[in-house]
């Protein structure tokens, strides 16, 4: 890793991006151990962590000029280290104190990335009382042994340390025109430093090599910077000399290399580097624009579709004549899979980095709401495709903003239902078959299904008269313009809820349904694909022309006898299936196709249903077989087109659409090539989104 | 992924401003030769069997799949209103890049490249066409032939603020 010569060329505001990624990052991994901590693990890892993140951002702020972030950030570390070393005791106040923190050091950050100007007394409150704390456990300490400094900045150690160096430059070191004279003044600079030459390689005279290097060096440094500095120094050369620097006494100190939690004193020196190349010793994780994942992703999938044109090409030989051919191709196909799984897992992340987010949003809510509540996450650590992961925390916030305001109740109200004061929100996650499940339940007062049925009645949703099941009634709040809540709030209770949550996760390809118990509580449950770049899907044909159906989407497929087939004035063909009157899409005349079968007694019918709308039967002529496909946009290069949500590209070449079961019934009804109009819930668009992969 | 074509149109005009000179592919629709700025053209293919685009326009041929990428392929014939282009493997494909999109024209054959000074680019007279005058950009007489320059703004309706959807139905890339 060459170093110095890249980091010389960065401008400063690639560094300043850098720099507040990471915090990104950084601010995650704290509110996330946050939460640990305070969830009762005091384990020394997790103060470490902490501890770590805070003193990172700090480090980077000082190099940008963040005057607050640095202020803030040191009140904070100095806490987080008393906390550390045991000389404030872990208190729940204390660890409500630090959670406040973190909200108001990511509020810091964001303002610092932005260049937006905080209000001077921004936080004085919480930075207050953390220095109250520290100035009390200060005295309390002092009252013993250690010095008041000494509690403040502990990470300096004022013990004099001795070093041995060896450092033996390569000639590709001399070749970077990197001088060993500059590193040894530096070297000087740290502490007291004897030298001592290694010449035993230059040669003779007459063939010694000007731009070779012969010459070594062992020095032994007295300082009282920690190990890491004194590495610093050769930070940008290491590669190209060979170099170990141990404690010459070896009780005195830590062994190198140093663990990055005593870099205390590093900011100074490192700041830049520390940017430039973070966290050697912990990551062992690359950071890669999202834009090349991609087009690795696009890549693969070209490479898949051309490997099943050939296996395609090569089953049609005889495998006797070409065995070898045929093996090849087999391994081919085996790797391509193979590949194609491995780069899926790259945009795959955990969905920690939303969830992460949540517990603020929890706290920020209760605290104006004046309940109680507590967020107990699960299962963070399950994986899911990076785009579905960007587009999860709208959805997610609205949940739980949901949970809070309608579901949890008062905790005066709580206590005379008998339920604990503190309400419990969970968020979990999990993968099942194929899907990620993402529940968010609440032990809250359940959706008072009199008062929705009433509700959906006044506003015309639901037929006077009509008796919907429990079922029906809990999922009317999906709807547009439906809110119980007596009190329109600032937080929920516009209207613009639940309805907008669903259309984000179907926009996902994803379904919602909630399950309540009046009095006790509702669970909402989520289920989102793995990724958005494949769907599993039904090649199906009619006529010439071939379609995808996503597998998601179909219920079952059939060959009805006449008799249950009934035209209906004005609606086209139903088909009475165990009961149930189910309208026909034929694809045929929906889609203007010549000499496609048309007869669902000789075809097939395959029954479809899509989130939130009622099963259609569409009739194709013949199933042609399942298969995974990559979606890929059609509006790229063209426009949206009506009932078709994407394309892919098949065996043999050719560009196969996928169908958007959602809005076939509306262009069946309407004839062919008419005007988008929503008339139904069931025409919520989803063309646009499933589409962005390709 | 979109080809890169910034850097092509700025190589199209230093090379306009540069030698004073533009070049145009042309091309054929039966007797009639047609020039498009060579600048848009990114490749020439044969014609290969599409797939039909539900309720599209009839000037809309379908789409194909070009090395992983869904081109829509353009009937220019119809796009004129002289007829209905009936394919065959002699039949060309010129894939251009209309602003951020990449289309494929369907025409019959790709005839020539020629390098034309911009002031001998006579204007299309009026001709009552209002479809068919948006299309064409100017007209080049070489030699003994008459070529008409196609404008592919004109055809794909590339106004840089529109939308692309507002953008292809001014267009009239929509069924009338």
């Amino acid at each position: 890793m060459s170093v110095s010569s890249e980091t010389e060329g960065y401008p400063l505001a690639q560094f300043r991006k850098t720099y507040f990624e990471e915090c990104a990052e950084l601010m995650d991994a704290l509110q996330s151990n946050l939460e640990l901590l305070s969830s009762g693990n005091e384990e020394d890892e997790v103060l470490h962590a902490v501890f770590r993140s805070v003193h990172s951002i700090k480090g980077g702020a000082g190099a940008f000029g963040c005057d607050d972030l640095v202020a803030f950030s040191h009140t904070f570390e100095s806490l987080l280290d008393a906390l550390r070393e045991h000389k404030v005791p872990a208190t729940p106040d204390l660890k409500q104190l630090l959670l406040r923190a973190s909200d108001a050091l990511a509020d810091i950050v964001n303002a610092a990335r932005l260049e937006r100007q905080l209000p001077d007394d921004f936080a004085a409150d919480i930075r207050g009382a953390m220095q109250d704390v520290l100035d009390r456990s200060a005295d309390a300490v002092a009252a013993e042994v250690t010095p008041v400094a000494e509690s403040l900045a502990p990470a300096v150690s004022s013990e004099e340390r001795r070093y041995r160096i060896t450092f033996r430059p390569h000639t590709e070191m001399l070749k970077k025109a990197n001088e060993p004279l500059l590193l040894i003044r530096q070297l000087r600079k740290l502490g007291a430093l004897a030298t001592d030459v290694d010449s035993l390689r230059v040669p003779e005279l007459e063939s010694i090599e000007a731009e070779v290097a012969y010459l070594g060096w062992t020095f032994t440094l007295e300082t009282s910077v920690s190990p890491q500095v004194v590495r610093d120094v050769f930070e940008f050369v290491e590669d190209d000399c060979d170099l170990s620097i141990e404690p010459a006494d070896l009780q005195a100190a830590g062994q190198y290399p140093a663990p990055p939690a005593e870099t205390g004193p590093a900011e100074n020196v490192g700041a830049i580097a520390q940017v430039a190349a973070p966290a050697p010793v912990s990551s062992q994780s690359i950071r890669v624009d999202v834009d090349k994942v991609d087009r690795l992703v696009n890549l693969v999938g070209e490479l898949v579709i051309s490997q099943a044109m050939l296996t395609e090409q090569g089953l049609s030989l005889p495998a006797d004549r070409y065995p070898a051919l045929i093996q090849g191709i087999e391994a081919l196909a085996q790797s391509a899979r193979e590949l194609q799984e491995s780069v899926m897992a790259i945009r795959a992340q955990p969905v920690k980095s939303v969830f992460a987010r949540m517990p603020r949003v929890v706290r920020d809510l209760a605290a104006t709401l004046g309940k109680e509540v507590r967020i107990v996450t699960s299962g963070e650590m399950t994986e899911i495709d990076k785009t579905v992961i960007e587009q999860l925390n709208d959805p997610l916030t609205h949940m739980i903003r949901n949970a809070l305001d309608h579901g949890i109740e008062a905790p005066r109200e709580r206590v005379a239902a008998g339920k604990p004061k503190q309400g419990t929100i969970q968020l979990s996650a999990a993968q099942r078959s194929g899907r990620i499940v993402i529940e968010v339940s609440d032990d809250g007062r359940g959706i008072n299904r009199e008062k929705v049925l009433a509700k959906a009645q006044d506003r015309g949703l639901v037929p006077r008269g009509a008796n919907p099941s429990d079922d029906e009634i809990d999922n009317l709040i999906f709807l547009p313009a439906f809110s119980t809540a007596d009190v329109i709030s600032n937080i929920s209770g516009r209207g613009v809820g639940m309805d907008v949550v669903k259309r984000n996760v179907q926009a996902l390809g994803g379904r919602i349904s909630v399950q309540s118990s009046f009095g006790h509580g509702s669970t909402f449950t989520l289920s989102l694909p793995l990724t958005l770049a494949v769907v599993d899907g039904m090649v199906v044909s009619v006529g010439k022309e071939t379609f995808i159906i996503p597998l998601t989407a179909i219920v079952e497929n059939l060959r009805p006898q006449a008799a249950d087939i009934h035209p209906v004035v004005g609606r086209g063909d139903v088909l009475a299936l165990r009961g149930e009157y189910l309208p026909l899409v034929y694809l045929d005349r929906c889609f203007s196709i010549d000499g496609a079968i048309g007869d669902p007694c000789r075809g097939i019918v395959i029954i479809v249903q899509s989130e939130g709308a009622s099963r259609v039967g569409v009739v194709v002529d013949e199933l042609l077989g399942q298969q995974q496909v990559v979606v890929k946009s059609l509006e790229a290069n063209y426009e949206p087109v009506e009932g078709i949500s994407g394309a892919t590209i098949l065996g043999n070449g050719r560009v196969a659409l996928i169908l958007d079961v959602a809005r076939l019934q509306a262009i069946d009804g309407r004839g062919s090539g008419g005007r988008r109009e929503p008339t139904t819930i069931a025409s919520i668009e989803t063309s646009g989104d499933i589409t962005n992969a390709a | 992924m979109q080809p890169d074509n910034k850097t092509a149109v700025n190589r199209g005009l230093e090379a306009a401003v540069g030698e004073n000179v533009q070049q145009f592919i042309t091309f054929t629709l039966g007797e009639a030769e047609y020039g498009i700025d060579i600048m848009v053209v990114r490749e020439i293919k044969g014609w290969t069997e599409t797939t039909m685009i539900p309720n599209a326009p009839p000037h809309v041929r379908g789409v194909i799949n070009l090395r992983g990428i869904i081109v829509p392929i353009f009937d220019l014939r119809t796009r004129f209103g002289i007829g209905v282009t009936v394919p065959t493997g002699m039949h060309v494909v010129i894939i251009v890049a209309a602003g951020t999109r990449t289309v494929g024209l369907l025409v019959d054959t790709v005839s020539d490249i020629i390098s034309v000074d911009p002031k001998e680019i006579r204007d299309v007279p009026e001709m009552g066409m209002p479809n068919e005058d948006q299309f064409l950009e100017g007209l080049v007489a070489i030699e003994n032939r008459m070529v008409t320059l196609v404008s592919l703004a004109g055809l794909f309706g590339m106004s840089p603020d529109s939308t692309k959807r507002s953008a292809t139905e001014s267009a009239g890339l929509v069924a009338a």
